[in-house]
């Protein structure tokens, strides 16, 4: 277990010396690493952030012939957003089962975005295949286990969890005792005033367990945030915009950029939904979230395609 | 009543036919997965069969053990995948992306 805990904080140690120049600068904060990004923005203020989710690069259903297309559509409505967004944070299923080529066709098209970052968890999509090997070894510099991360910007502290590597069988999403654990130090030595923003690919809650829309022990992880004055958790995966408000705990589900799925229920299957191909632009786009400090306060406006 | 019968005997041509030219080969027994369920959610092989299963859905379905021993790739539709089961036991599987559907191998 020290070995563990050493080899992970030399692993974080050499990021801090690669990161340097990069205009990021790693932090210890109550003996927590967690990495503040530099610059006027990242002093405590307003500023806006922008979700993107759910981009499954190599799908190629009836639901949509030209996902490529409403890819190339969707960042640019991230690139029309003013004020520019501080940083976008892909929730997840980056590709559509980890199809041949796939991550390095979204790499290369999300270049495109006009933003100084872009933060990931995986999907179902990127890891069942390899235990999330490929995924790791492209977007896990700077997370911890697999792929979990903390960082703080403008006075908010945001955490992304991992629940799709140790999927369950008959349940859906898990985080897995080694994330909570982490989740609950990385939470420990902060205010309950402090902004909490969680993102994650599977809804934390019990959104549809019938669907596998749910996170085993996602309950577990929000008990630690209730205590929390401000906690905007975002999460793809389902494919609609969706939102649910529990005191100040507050769920948004994010549209995807390639496919709908049907509301809970509202269909046999959850499988992509096919809809005339004039509301399809409708049912697929991008959130903008705001902070505005003197309230404290996040708001999400969605930028559906059309 | 002629007709009847005549739609009977077809039928039957048909059934005898069609059931000849998919029969599985020795061996081998086929689930197949269609509206988001394996369909049969329980097969029963001898030790040293393979099951194969084949997509009939629109959309992407795996076929993945319980205890991630084995699993397919992505399987889009009308794609398979087969399995070869060696030693007697109850094997519980799922599709890995839609956790939901779940089924079992027994071997015998």
């Amino acid at each position: 277990m020290l070995n563990e805990r050493a080899r992970v904080d030399r692993r974080r140690f050499m990021q801090c010396l690669a990161w340097a120049g990069t205009g990021l600068v790693w932090a210890a904060r109550g003996g927590v690493l967690s990495s503040s990004v530099l610059g006027d923005a990242a002093a405590a203020g307003d500023f806006t952030f922008a979700q993107i989710s759910d981009t499954h690069v190599g799908f190629a259903g009836k639901a949509n012939p030209d996902a490529g297309g409403t890819l190339a559509d969707s960042i640019a409505a991230l690139n029309a957003l003013a004020p520019r967004p501080a940083f976008v944070l892909h929730t997840g299923d980056l590709t559509h089962g980890q199809k041949a080529g796939a991550f390095d066709l979204l790499a290369e098209s999300l270049k495109a975005i006009r933003t100084e970052r872009i933060f990931y968890v995986p999907g179902e999509h990127d890891v069942f295949l390899d235990g999330g090997a490929e995924y790791l070894a492209r977007y896990g510099r700077g997370t911890l286990g697999g792929g979990w991360q903390s960082f703080d910007y403008g006075g908010v502290h945001f955490i992304g969890l991992v629940n799709v590597l140790t999927y369950k069988a008959g349940v859906g999403g898990a985080l897995g005792r080694e994330q909570l654990e982490w989740l609950r130090q990385d939470l420990a030595p902060r205010g309950s005033s402090t902004p909490i923003v969680v993102f994650t690919h599977v809804p934390l809650w019990a959104l549809y367990p019938a669907w596998g829309w749910t996170t085993a022990d996602g309950e577990e992880a929000i008990a630690m945030l209730r205590r929390f004055g401000s906690v905007t958790v975002l999460n793809g995966h389902i494919h609609q915009a969706l939102q649910k408000i529990e005191g100040h705990l507050v769920f948004h589900s994010a549209r995807s950029t390639a496919f709908p799925q049907p509301a809970p229920g509202a269909a046999p299957t959850p499988g992509p939904m096919t809809v005339e191909a004039g509301a399809l632009r409708r049912l697929l786009g991008v959130r903008e979230v705001s902070y505005t400090e003197s309230s404290g306060r996040l708001a999400a406006v969605e930028h559906p395609l059309a | 009543m002629r007709a009847n019968t005549w739609i009977l005997m077809l039928a039957s041509l048909l059934t005898l036919f069609v059931g000849g030219a998919d029969a599985a080969p020795s061996g081998e027994t086929r689930v197949a997965i269609s509206q988001f369920t394996f369909r049969p959610a329980v097969v029963s092989v001898a030790a040293g069969d393979s099951v194969t299963w084949v997509n009939e859905d629109a959309e992407e379905h795996t076929v993945t053990a319980t205890d991630r021993s084995y699993t397919s790739a992505g399987l889009e539709p009308a794609e398979t995948f087969s399995h070869r089961f060696t030693a007697p036991g109850t094997y519980q599987y799922f599709c890995a992306l839609h956790p939901h559907m779940t089924a079992t191998v027994v071997v015998k």
